[in-house]
């Protein structure tokens, strides 16, 4: 079996799951299971009028590949593809994808699973809100239950 | 000079995304740069007012607050992560 090195993009511009998914599968015919997680800008009850994302250039990507190396490492991924977009998303846009392959289903729905909790809690990225009303609202508060769902993979 | 990176309201607090400053000899480790630029005036005061809730990257990698900084060529400080 041959492991393709991840595919990690940092990017402004939106993603095509399907093409990103064509990408990792084409021309393979060892992989039984192909697992993505879109990540979606949600509008909070009506209250949101976009989420702007800022990261840390270079070490945003470094980071995502490193977790993406072990994810790979880990659960025997044959491929695996995670695109983070930064800049203003409006509600109902794609924020984040990541998609594993693997010969079985459960390395697949796992590695997909583990890449995001690290991602939510490792990568660098912040989330800061515009409201409708036209104020800048908040930056996102970190969240606990994010944690939590990292230090399970320990 | 150590080159100094910053993000979200840390970046916004302090008024700037990066700058380059010398750093005095008592300053080993990265506990010990938060604590040496909460002493710069009121915007880093501020903006490092409660160091627990302050990441440290060094040369793009995280690292805990005791990490020693010798070396370093580029250091980024940073509230707690929201992507995904």
């Amino acid at each position: 079996m041959s492991r393709l090195p991840p595919t990690i993009r940092v990017q402004h511009e939106d993603f095509d799951l399907s093409a990103e998914s064509r990408a990792l599968t084409q021309g393979r015919a060892d992989i039984g299971a192909v697992v993505s997680f879109t990540g979606l800008c949600r509008d909070e009850a009506g209250t949101l009028s976009a989420l702007e994302l800022e990261h840390y250039p270079g070490m945003a990507e470094a980071e995502i590949r490193r977790i993406g190396e072990e994810a790979i490492a880990r659960f025997g991924l044959i491929g695996l593809t995670a695109i983070h977009r930064f800049g203003k998303i409006a509600p109902g846009g794609q924020i984040v994808l990541v998609i594993a392959t693997a010969p079985h289903r459960q390395a697949a729905f796992d590695g997909a699973s583990f890449m995001m909790d690290y991602l939510k809690t490792s990568a660098p990225f912040w989330k800061k809100e515009h409201l409708t009303d036209s104020t800048t609202g908040d930056w996102v508060s970190a969240k606990d239950a994010d944690d939590r769902a990292r230090a399970k993979w320990r | 000079m150590t080159k100094l990176v910053y993000f979200a309201w840390v970046r916004e607090r302090i008024g700037k995304g990066e700058e380059e400053i010398d750093l005095p000899g008592h300053v080993k480790t990265a506990g010990d740069l938060i604590a040496h630029l909460a002493t710069l005036g009121e915007e880093y005061e501020n903006a490092l007012q409660f160091p627990k809730a302050i990441r440290v990257a060094i040369n793009q990698e995280h690292v805990e607050h005791d990490e020693p900084i010798a070396g370093a060529r580029e250091i980024g400080l940073f509230p707690p992560m929201t992507g995904g």
